[in-house]
């Protein structure tokens, strides 16, 4: 590290003195680090003044953990990996005209039936009731994320064009649903394609004064577009209610048979016992077909003009420019159809909850979306859905590990974790995947055959 | 007009904090091309650094000297910051350096999340009040200025000609402006690049340290959440004084400290931070370069 006995020229020094070296001062680094925030803990008496004490056990785990994780890293995981990367770079190169295996060709057909059937295999696995839990949790929350992360695909992963706001649209969609339903009573059907509009719109009016900027300063503007609306909901309390929210939205129905207790109802009506897991049956197969009608329309414009436009602006838009391509338009497509699926998903989230609030749409979650889609491999449909499964399924999973409160007490509660997890998952998958889970990607357009391309070769978010 | 003075001290006391925290991101901007998102947050862990030693301080030696409390207070949490910011440029962004330009951002955004939620877990989600330290007020006519606007004011402009003076007269200094040029070919002069960026690091966090123990001061509050919007806002400042120059962060923060108690004072206080981000939003479409800024040169 920052130590110069380590220099170049004294490497003959035996690695595991080497390693206990850079253990020790990782966890001299880790003590500085942690003894005010884990080694004291202050809190709020009855008088509500702060006290403080020490909690010395658990800073010494922080330090020893750090330590002994460097020592590892640096005796035994280095030598390691450095050794497979040496025997990787003496293998032939990969035959590229290689078969791929039946699972590789058909993975798409596969993941599509293995979905199809999730909720009635859930509901024959765990019951009606029990089903609830993975068919609510797990499936419909990772798809509203696939959704919403194939939608900011369009803007990030083809068009180049970062966006840390996109949550706005998902906002102006959840709001368009939840304000239209309630004063004026319309139906979740109409509503649906008119909030997929709306955010369209919204796509375009933040589109157009942003489209002298590029990259990080794109990044901030959309930042701030985001913060802005956000701000608005929060503040314009005669509309939309301010913090308290919108609640009672009306669900959606299936051919106007709603999803209650009543005579009319969908339990009553194929005489099946009452339960609220057939609504969430039905919105699972609700968000699945929304996210293939993304993914086909996402496949589709990838071939048409406006597609490729779109590819070409990411990877340079002078060129792109001086080749006749109006770059507005196709920015504002872009940033147009990238919404107009926020807003879709905005909608189905509000249809879903009953409930909106702002709380729904901080900074965070754009945070959340956009590392989704660069984890994912930017631009790969199915990288960005394996990270979607990944990282939301990976913090609601967390939910579910009841075993880890005999490890640590009753007090434990993994949810509190549940950010702070999320937020290392995002640092250590950048660090050692940087290209995202699916580094390669096939080409729009090419000579004679299709190959793959690594994913090091597009330039992504310069915008 | 009295009125109009007392909010343009409120502002300017608001604007030296984010012009503080405002040098540590057009610093890092400057010199290695990313934001640092996380920035805002290590200003948050500033705070709690003064906040701990605040505590721990008044309880061991209850009659202490308020100027003493508040030296060490700093003295703790510019140490603490600067650790923590070299470490997370060690392990974050520098194995990244090199990588396409999302990658460190996306790094910076999770070590954001990281931070935030680690204080929260360690130190609780409540919101931490400490009794005011400094209380007394001069009344000048209508207005009032109270000792911590002033010890605030007093305190940035110290930092900030040190800060100057090792940026523009040392071989640190040299060394920092010259990697910001050029890296590669600072590099090739001797110049230890990696251990300039790591100090530019330090030295942001170390000014990030002291506004956030400034802001705990000045509202007596810390909470987990206090990294993000402050951070948007210094941000702000940073892109409006023009990303890289040192002394466009200073007046931007001037200004959006300024602008925001100004229009808190005028017109409406719940959209004080749309005003801000509005602002952010107009100066970057019409000025990409902020007002002192270098224009980009676009190269094919």
């Amino acid at each position: 590290m920052a130590n110069p006995d380590y220099a170049a020229g004294k490497a003959e020094t035996p690695i595991m003195v080497k390693a206990l070296k850079e253990g020790i001062f990782a966890g001299v680094i880790a003590l500085g680090m942690f003894c005010l925030y884990v080694g004291i803990k202050t809190d709020q008496d009855i008088n509500n003044a702060l006290i403080w004490y020490p909690r010395w056990g658990l800073l010494a785990i922080f330090v020893g953990i750090a330590a002994v994780g460097r020592f590892l890293m640096v005796g035994f995981f280095s030598p390691w990996n450095a050794a497979r990367k040496e025997r990787r770079a003496q293998l032939p190169v990969r035959d590229i005209d290689a078969k791929p295996t039946f699972f590789h060709t058909h993975f798409l057909k596969i993941a599509l039936v293995a979905l199809l059937l999730y909720p009635p295999v859930m509901i024959a696995l765990v019951g009606t009731q029990g089903s609830l839990k993975y068919v609510d949790n797990f499936g419909i929350q990772i798809l509203i994320y696939v959704m919403l992360a194939w939608g900011l695909n369009i803007v990030v992963g083809l068009a180049g064009l970062l966006d840390l706001g996109y949550v706005a649209f998902y906002a102006v969609g959840a709001y368009s649903y939840a304000l239209l339903s309630s004063y004026f009573g319309l139906s979740f059907w109409v509503l649906l394609p008119l909030s997929g509009i709306l955010a369209g719109f919204w796509g375009i009016i933040l589109g157009f004064p942003v489209l002298r900027l590029r990259g990080d300063y794109l990044a901030i503007v959309t930042l701030a577009f985001g913060e802005i609306i956000r701000l608005v909901l929060i503040n314009w309390t005669a509309v939309t209610k301010g913090t308290f929210g919108i609640s009672g939205i009306p669900k959606a129905t299936l051919f106007g048979i709603k999803f209650d207790a009543s005579p009319t109802g969908f339990a009553k009506l194929f005489d099946l016992p009452m339960s609220s897991a057939y609504y969430k049956v039905f919105l699972f197969y609700l968000i699945l077909a929304l996210c293939m009608l993304t993914a086909y329309v996402t496949i589709r414009l990838r071939r048409m003009p406006i597609g490729r436009a779109w590819e070409a602006l990411r990877e340079d838009e002078t060129a792109c420019r001086s080749l006749g391509i109006n770059t507005v338009t196709t920015k504002l497509t872009a940033f147009a159809i990238g919404a107009m699926f926020g807003g879709f998903a905005g909608s189905f989230f509000a249809a879903r909850q009953g409930f909106v609030s702002p709380e729904s749409f901080v900074f965070l979650e754009s945070a959340v979306i956009l590392a989704i889609v660069v984890l994912g491999g930017m631009g790969s449909l199915t990288g960005i859905a394996i990270a979607a499964m990944v990282m939301v399924g990976g913090t609601e999973l967390l939910r579910e590990m009841e075993f880890l409160k005999h490890v640590f007490g009753p007090d434990f509660t993994p949810e509190l974790y549940r950010m702070l997890l999320f937020g290392l998952a995002m640092v250590i998958v950048m660090l050692f995947k940087p290209r995202g889970f699916v580094g390669s990607r096939q080409p729009t357009a090419f000579l004679k055959e299709s190959r793959a391309v690594s994913g090091s070769f597009t330039k992504e978010g310069h915008g | 007009m009295e009125y109009f003075i007392q909010q343009l001290i409120n502002g300017l006391t608001l604007g030296s904090i984010y012009g503080l925290v405002a040098i540590g991101y057009t610093m890092v901007y400057g010199i290695i091309g990313m934001i640092n998102f996380a920035h805002g947050d290590i200003f948050m862990l500033g705070g709690f650094a003064g906040l701990i030693v605040y505590l721990i301080l008044t309880s061991f030696f209850a009659g202490i000297p308020v100027a003493i409390l508040l030296l060490v207070m700093l003295l703790v949490a510019m140490l603490m910051t600067g650790l923590w910011n070299w470490t997370i440029e060690r392990v974050a962004y520098r194995p990244l350096r090199g990588s396409f330009r999302l990658a460190p951002l996306i790094t910076a955004i999770g070590m954001s999340i990281v931070l935030s939620n680690f204080i929260q877990v360690t130190q609780g989600p409540r919101n931490k009040p400490i009794p005011a330290l400094v209380r007394d007020v001069y009344h000048f006519g209508a207005m009032t200025i109270s000792l911590k606007q002033i010890i605030i004011v007093l305190v940035t402009a110290v930092l900030l000609s040190i800060f100057w003076y090792i940026v523009n007269k040392t071989p640190l200094g040299r060394a920092q402006r010259a990697t910001e040029q050029d890296r590669k070919m600072a590099a090739l002069l001797g110049v230890d690049v990696d251990r300039t960026i790591s100090i530019t690091f330090v030295m942001g966090a170390a000014l990030a340290a002291v506004a956030g123990t400034m802001y705990l001061m000045y509202y007596g509050v810390a909470s987990f959440t206090d990294g993000f919007t402050p951070g948007v806002k210094a941000f702000t400042a940073a892109v409006l004084g023009g990303i890289g120059s040192l002394p466009g962060a200073v007046l931007g923060g001037l200004l959006i400290g300024l602008i925001e108690s100004l229009w808190s004072a005028y017109f409406s206080i719940a959209y004080k931070d749309v005003a801000t981000f509005g602002l952010l939003a107009f100066v970057l479409i019409f000025k990409p370069t902020g007002i002192l800024g270098r224009p980009e040169v676009e190269k094919v």
